[in-house]
């Protein structure tokens, strides 16, 4: 995309569905992001002119008692979260801030966490940014706009677009509202670690922890690097005396993987941060980065695969079900060997960072079988007809 | 004759009956195709009994392969198609029409694999709901989406509807716990969405056909998650003088940083006829009660109820009683899941499911009792506080047809004040036939437009359950 290219910033949402009613008329593709944080995700694309929703901000709602707040797509996440933390409560879902890992100085949005449906270390128990996501006003292709879903914790009425659009990377509609139900902030955290542990025996120890009934919130595994011993980290929250007691008891009942230490609030948090926005990745700038979604049991299988074939570091989050391969050589860097293990995990793997030819020359979203494949077409066609939203960043043609 | 008006019968397939039974018989066998108009009568309803008719045939197939069989052989046709799990809908979102084939998946009620290592469990669809957490209860773990209708009603039916429970508060609701399902599509097309893995590739196709209510194709397996049970888990009572004490108790324990397992309510009404079925010790003096739950070790209960106990003190709870004993908890339970059956004891109900902001509470509840004034009927209110999903139940006499009308427009008005407060018309029922013309009170025209698009893109002739949740007035015409 060349820098002297038009940025189209509505200020409303009338006027954004204009831009895309006039778009879908002229058949002009618009490239859609919100800050611009996750511009190096996805399939580089064409189009005459970029459509950003950073100017459609502020919160419109927030209940604290009833757990929802609302903001307009381009609202900075940074912004609510903070609104959020004055009343001590949260995104459940734990979204990533990336900038560093894409080396990016754009703003992550409220939209582009849903757009992407960006999930942290706690989708293990809270589940994923789609699973937060309750309402949504969009545009769609059409210039039409709609809204889904609500404000309330629970509703089935109608269908779940919402879910349809969480992770669907702006190719079917821009968002222009969001609503999230939250949670409150635990009174404190605390995370188990135990050292040295291969890769399956550490997956073991994180299925037992999450088999456990103490309530694990965080699950990851960092393989031993350059001589620092492999992490296996356990995360719990609560009330202070809930949490001394489960950690407690979770040590005695993972004693057959070793002795365990336990980190303190301050430095889990920022652990987990770590682990969350993939801080040991962001650099050497230029090396791939898989993400592998896979049957947890099965995620050392993958990690396997790719070190038998080339250099590289692994990251294990959602307890062995999140594989983090940063690595990969080749014209396809590393695909050929990394996708087949992944299906073999019964999962998909994602090129999640590479340089713009290797995005350009790869799939980066592991295209869907078939049959799943022509369904994507024809709901596309649906929500796009005229193919004008960012065509292309998931699969060609898409 | 009851208000909602259900299409005229297609007259071209009623008299093609024979030929549409035979067919299904070439595919499943004589004994798994129900022709015989007594034996079709079983399937005539669900729970909205108010609305029967029915069905041209009873298909009952045994795998996937037979459901994709009978699919593409009715869409051939263009035979209409009611998907039907236990029958256990409110909403009338297995009632079939005398033109359709009732598939039911009765048969399909398998649990394929448990998988502790991974928490998953793959299973037939139309296995029950407790039956999942039965298979897994031994080693501690559960299938966390509880309906009331739990010992009944099937995973495809929780499937179609995103059923809820009294403790998705903390869990979710099915849509949060599935991973995985395979759908035969109306072209008998078998798809594969989702996996073992917490997020699949692509658009969410997963969270798009949970809750399309059978719209989009027939779910013959699901991949669904399993939990490993907490050390405990206690209910406690507390009764209110006021709906408004209850409702600014529950705020005041969520905006606390507490979330409870459940928070469950239920009014001076509901709590009579529950305790004088369960005997489960309910106050019988109180306006409001709640039941609230809470989980961990014995240590982390006791903490936790007393925590409660100290928020609740300025809204003056008239009497607290927290469960001593397994059996006590039980009975606590079985009372309010009991309640639909108990109330359906002592008089005909139609069950709303509205869901509002908790913080309007107060005022909704007003707003029930005074529609219920106006149509001159009793409504009895059970729900799930914690999230505002509101059961008013509205009773009346099915023998007087006026009653039937009148409850049917008391409860419509109970939705739009639902509606109207910022909340919805539906919470876990599903909108099926029952609130199918209310969409228009949540929703403007181009809102319904989309979703119907997404319809006709899985089935473009609307031959499953096509009468259900979209007013029969605006729809696309059907692909010939
Ligand atoms: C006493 C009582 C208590 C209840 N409590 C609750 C509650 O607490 N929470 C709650 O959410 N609901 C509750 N319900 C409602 C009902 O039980 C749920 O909607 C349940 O999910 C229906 O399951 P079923 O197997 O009976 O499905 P059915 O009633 O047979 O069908 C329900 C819908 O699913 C579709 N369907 C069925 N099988 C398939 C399939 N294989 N593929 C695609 N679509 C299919 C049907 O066409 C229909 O639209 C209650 C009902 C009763 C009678």
């Amino acid at each position: 995309m060349s820098e002297e290219q038009a940025i189209l910033t509505p200020g409303d949402e009338a006027e954004l569905a204009a831009i895309i009613a006039d778009a879908a008329a002229a058949r002009r593709p618009l490239a859609v992001e919100g800050g611009g944080a996750l511009r190096g995700l996805g399939r580089p694309l064409q189009a005459a002119a970029t459509l950003s929703t950073r100017r459609l901000t502020g919160v419109t709602l927030y209940e604290p008692t009833e757990l929802v707040v609302s903001a307009r797509a381009g609202t900075p996440l940074a912004e609510v979260e903070n609104l959020l933390a004055g009343e001590r409560q949260r995104l459940a879902f734990e979204p990533p801030d990336w900038r560093a890992l894409y080396g990016s100085d754009g703003v992550p949005t409220v939209g582009g966490v849903a757009a992407a449906n960006l999930s942290g270390p706690r989708r293990i128990t809270a589940g994923a940014a789609r699973d937060s996501l309750i309402g949504l006003r969009f545009v769609d292709g059409r210039g039409e706009v709609v809204k889904n879903g609500g404000r309330v914790m629970k509703n089935v009425t109608g269908y779940d677009l919402v879910k349809f659009l969480a992770g669907s990377y702006g190719t079917l509609a821009v968002m222009s509202e969001v609503t999230f139900k939250v949670q409150p902030m635990p009174e404190v955290e605390a995370t188990l670690v135990l050292q040295g542990l291969d890769d399956r025996r550490a997956i073991a120890a994180l299925a037992a922890g999450l088999g456990s009934p103490y309530g694990v919130t965080g699950a990851a595994h960092v393989p031993a690097q350059n001589g620092t011993p492999a992490r296996t980290l356990l995360r719990l929250d609560g009330f202070t005396a809930s949490v001394d007691y489960r950690l407690g008891r979770l040590a005695e009942d993972l004693v057959d993987f070793g002795s365990a230490a336990r980190i303190e609030a301050a430095p889990s948090a920022a652990l987990w941060k770590s682990i969350r926005d993939l801080s040991v990745f962001a650099s050497p700038a230029g090396v791939p980065v898989w993400r592998v979604s896979v049957r947890p049991g099965d995620g050392p299988s993958v990690a396997e695969a790719a070190r038998k074939s080339f250099a590289c570091r692994v990251l294990y989050d959602w307890g062995g079900g999140l594989v983090w391969i940063a690595g990969g050589d080749g014209p396809d860097a590393g695909a050929s060997v990394i996708r087949p293990a992944a299906r073999a995990a019964g999962g998909y793997a994602t090129l999640a960072r590479a340089p713009e030819p290797l995005r350009a020359a790869n799939d980066v979203f592991d295209p869907p079988a078939s049959a799943l494949m022509a369904l994507t077409r024809r709901l596309k066609d649906t929500f796009d007809p005229a193919g004008i939203l960012n065509p292309g960043r998931m699969y060609a043609g898409v | 004759m009851s208000a909602i008006a259900m299409p005229l019968p297609d007259a071209t397939i009623i008299a093609r009956r024979e030929e549409v039974a035979a067919g299904l018989r070439r595919i499943l066998g004589d004994a798994h195709v129900i022709d015989a108009e007594d034996e079709r009568r079983a399937y005539e309803t669900d729970a909205l009994t108010a609305y029967r008719a029915v069905p041209l045939a009873v298909a009952l197939p045994s795998t996937t392969e037979e459901v994709a069989e009978v699919l593409a052989f009715l869409g051939a046709l263009r035979v209409k198609v009611i998907p039907r799990g236990a029958g256990t809908s409110l909403s009338g979102g297995a009632l079939p029409t005398e033109d359709a084939v009732v598939v039911g998946l009765g048969r399909m009620n398998r649990i394929l694999s448990i998988d502790y290592d991974n928490r998953v469990a793959r299973v037939q669809a139309g296995v029950t709901n407790i039956n999942i957490t039965n298979a897994v209860s031994g080693n501690g773990f559960f299938y966390a989406p509880d309906p009331s209708s739990q010992l009944a009603c099937t995973i495809a039916g929780n499937i179609a509807m995103n059923s809820g429970g009294a403790h998705c508060l903390k869990y979710g609701v099915t849509t949060n716990n599935v991973l995985g399902l395979r759908i035969v599509l109306i072209d008998g097309t078998i798809l594969d969405i989702g996996g073992d893995a917490l997020d699949a590739p692509g658009l969410d196709l997963l969270g798009l056909v949970i809750g399309s209510e059978g719209q989009f194709g027939i779910v013959t397996e699901a991949t669904v998650r399993i939990l490993r049970g907490p050390e405990g888990a206690r209910p406690m009572l507390m009764g209110f003088a006021s709906a408004e004490a209850a409702g600014a108790c529950v705020a005041a324990i969520i905006g606390s940083g507490i979330v409870p397992v459940a928070i469950e309510y239920m009014d001076r009404p509901a709590i009579k006829v529950c305790e004088a079925f369960a005997k489960a010790g309910y106050p019988l003096d109180v306006e409001a009660l709640l039941i609230i739950e809470v989980e961990g070790s014995e240590g982390e209960i006791e903490d936790l109820i007393g925590r409660i106990r100290a928020i609740a003190a300025p809204f003056d709870p008239t009497a607290t009683r927290v469960s001593r004993s397994e059996a006590e908890s039980a009975a606590i339970w079985k009372g309010r899941k009991a309640a639909f059956g108990a109330m359906g004891r002592i008089a005909d109900y139609i069950c709303m499911d509205g869901v509002i902001p908790t913080g309007r509470l107060p005022e909704v509840l007003n707003g029930v009792a005074k529609i219920g004034e106006r149509y001159g009927l009793a409504i009895a209110n059970i729900f799930h506080a914690g999230d505002g999903n509101l059961h008013p139940l509205v009773l009346f006499n099915a023998n007087d047809p006026v009653e039937l009308h009148k409850a049917e427009d008391a409860g419509a008005d109970i939705l739009r004040l639902c509606v109207e407060v910022g909340g919805c018309l539906t919470g876990e029922h599903g909108v099926g036939v029952e609130k199918r013309e209310l969409m228009v009170d949540q929703f403007d025209p181009v809102d319904l437009a989309a979703q119907m698009r997404v319809k006709s893109v899985f089935d473009p002739a609307w031959l499953l359950n096509p009468a259900k949740v979209f007013p029969l007035a605006g729809r696309p015409v059907p692909a010939a």
